[in-house]
């Protein structure tokens, strides 16, 4: 059951609203609260929402936004799938980016060759890390949960320390590394879009398919609903989880290596933590426990009202991060949902 | 190296470091006892942060924030509480949802509150002051972490042998157990499961109150946009090392404590801060390897890794999984 299949429909005597509007509704209410707190007017707060994520004018941005945040929703979709949790995408973020951003640096006469190879090797770097906290649980017993989780840290640590001292560019005096070459950027499609949205999408199209028509997909969502099952039925837990987190990490790493060759062309130490896009994406998969289809349809809704909060706060000076406390209601919103609709 | 490593500054620094993940180990020992699994303990902690902060600069005084402190996270926390109970959510899903939320308010709070972003500090606000114990300066380890410093710090330590004894040794503590351990029995016997559940939530929120309260009060008066900073998270770790034991979470708790001081400490032997902050989560991944090493050398090798894998799933799942088992019901 996924927050989208309510439909309206009439169960017995009552009108069943579609869990996904009550969520929203509700967690507009609770915004227009907080908007008057600070003194303004809720209403055109969210006209600017809308008119700043969902015009022609905006949608360019909304998609652009949308990119990374579906990048990281299906790093974190794949893994629920199956029941298992992968924290660690930050961890997984920054380690595609630097690799990324330093292979058109050593690579600096092949143009787009050096950024296939960065983005290729981000996966794999990305991938290996995510894998780590996989064999961790398989070999030793570490709940992935936390270990994935933990071992985003030292990753952050070690790329921050890396684009502020030894790659670092000291010509800027900010911690970055240096500037990839113009031939090595990503292919621009139209004012902020990049090659890397069709990559994106690219993944996305992959996974629901695997996800749909493989038996990979099969076992995987087997694994979710009941891994005894699964594992009496003949698949190799450890190892589905290993390749899982894999999967998972990879394409965090890929994002990372998207937004820094194709919008930010250097590893700019906190750019990729900033925006949140691992914990947005991680809200929009659990909304949905994986499911692919449904998570991209929330990573794309969570895109909008977070482009949507830009705009907000530049017509009406109402702080961004409003949209990020809608973002969690909904969420808490719709984790609560079996039991709201009870009478207790 | 040693010699400079280990000095009483050291210990000082670490008892202050360790407070407030204590505080939030406890909260989620006492949840994890009563069957709710609690990961929002980074986000109950930033909104005791946050409330210690609003609460000494309007009311002028630390005892008001600290107050304050426990108010809102306690509040904040019935979501949770509420959240696993009533309206049967995953606890996963509430925690991490939870975590976003404070997150986002406490930073809109700041700018529509005080008027600022990224950090706050006020000379409006009153700190916690540190205690001096006249008999304890000068006594070599326990003197040089608990001679000097706040109210809390050494309330924690106190509230854990509390906890301990209250868990273990009175009947309050075994229903609480029973609640956790056997919900089904333990609500045959007459025992009101929910109310049990939520109120231990409020009283673990009450303790993430406090734990944020030391960070924003306890050192330094400052609130910074985020600034539980993964402790949460370690919390959550010492909770599982310690098997939702408050003592062998202490335990946890003192070696992060520990490594923490240490990185800091190695710091000012010159190495760069960004690769000394990971000494924590480092040395937090070696306990858990270890600790778990040690359960998995008792069972038969040939099923070892399937067997491992089987027990770890069935419990991370325990709490991802009930949407899909309810499902079918």
């Amino acid at each position: 059951m996924t927050p989208f299949s309510g439909g309206l429909k009439r169960g017995g005597d009552r009108l069943r609203i579609p869990p996904v509007a009550l969520a929203t509704g509700f967690a507009a209410l609770v915004g227009a609260a907080l908007i008057l707190i600070s003194g303004h007017d809720p209403l055109s707060a969210y006209a600017e929402i809308v008119r700043g994520s969902l015009t022609p004018q905006a949608l360019p941005d909304t998609l652009n936004w949308a990119t990374p945040l579906v990048g990281m929703t299906l790093a974190a979709a794949i893994p629920l799938r199956g029941g298992m949790v992968n924290l660690g995408g930050d961890g997984q973020l920054v380690i595609g980016g630097l690799i990324g951003a330093l292979a058109p640096l050593f690579l600096p006469d092949h143009g787009a060759f050096g950024a296939a190879v960065g983005l290729a090797f981000a996966g794999l770097g990305g991938g290996l890390y995510a894998a780590l906290a996989a064999w961790g649980e398989v070999r030793h017993g570490v709940p992935m949960l936390i270990s994935s989780l933990l071992l985003s840290y030292p990753a952050m640590g070690v790329t921050s320390y890396l684009a502020r001292f030894p790659l670092r560019d000291v010509s800027t005096g900010l911690p970055q590394t240096l500037m990839i070459p113009p031939d090595a950027r990503l292919h621009v499609l139209s004012g902020a879009l990049n090659v890397g949205s069709l990559l994106i999408a690219a993944v996305a199209l992959a996974v629901v398919f695997v996800d749909r028509r493989t038996s990979t997909g099969y076992e995987l969502r087997m694994r979710g609903k009941n891994p005894r099952f699964t594992g009496y039925g003949g698949v190799r837990l450890g190892r589905q989880a290993v390749r899982t987190m894999f999967a998972s990490g990879a394409i965090a790493g890929l994002v990372g290596a998207i937004i820094v060759l194709g919008s930010q062309f250097r590893f700019i130490d906190g750019a990729l933590i900033t925006p949140a896009y691992t914990w947005s994406g991680l809200m929009a998969a659990l909304l949905v426990s994986g499911e692919p289809v449904g998570a991209i349809v929330a990573a794309v809704f969570f895109a909008a009202l977070q482009t949507g909060g830009f705009a907000m706060q530049r017509e009406t000076s109402v702080p961004r991060v409003l949209t990020l406390v809608l973002q969690a209601i909904v969420i808490l919103f719709l984790a609560m949902r079996r039991g709201l609709g009870r009478r207790m | 190296m040693i010699e400079s490593l280990f000095t009483p500054f050291l210990f000082q620094s670490t008892a202050q470091a360790i407070t407030p993940i204590l505080f939030a180990a406890l909260a989620g020992v006492l949840c994890g006892r009563v069957g709710v699994f609690n990961l929002a303990l980074e986000g109950q902690m930033l909104v005791g942060a946050f409330a210690a902060i609003v609460g000494s600069y309007f009311g002028h005084s630390a005892f008001v924030g600290v107050a304050a402190a426990i108010a809102a996270a306690g509040v904040f926390s019935l979501i949770l509480g509420y959240g696993a109970t009533i309206f049967r959510g995953d606890p996963v899903v509430i925690g991490i949802g939870m975590n976003l939320l404070a997150s986002g308010l406490t930073a809109y709070l700041l700018r529509v509150v005080f008027g600022v972003s990224g950090t706050f500090s006020d000379p409006n606000v009153v700190g916690l002051g540190r205690i001096t114990i006249p008999a304890l300066v000068g006594v070599p380890v326990l003197g040089w972490a608990f001679a000097r410093q706040s109210a809390l710090t050494l309330a924690v330590w106190a509230l854990t042998a509390l906890i301990s004894v209250v868990l273990f040794l009175t009947p309050v503590g075994l229903r609480l157990r029973g609640v956790g351990e056997q919900p089904d029995a333990a609500g045959a016997l007459g025992i009101d499961v929910v109310r049990y559940r939520i109120v231990t939530v409020l009283i673990a929120g009450a303790l993430t109150g406090l734990a944020g309260a030391q960070l924003s009060l306890g050192a330094v008066s400052v609130f910074a946009e985020d600034m539980s900073a993964g402790r949460g998270w370690i919390a959550v770790v010492a909770v599982m090392l310690g098997r939702n034991n408050p003592l062998y979470a202490a335990a946890a708790c003192v070696l992060f404590g520990f490594a923490d001081a240490i990185g800091v400490n190695l710091q000012s032997h010159g190495l760069p801060n960004q690769l000394t902050d990971v000494a924590p989560y480092v040395a937090t991944l070696l306990a858990l390897v270890i600790s778990h090493r040690r359960r998995i050398r008792a069972s038969p090798p040939s099923r070892r890794s399937t067997a491992i894998a089987m027990e770890e799933i069935g419990r991370t799942l325990g709490s991802t999984n009930s949407q899909a088992l309810d499902d079918r019901s």
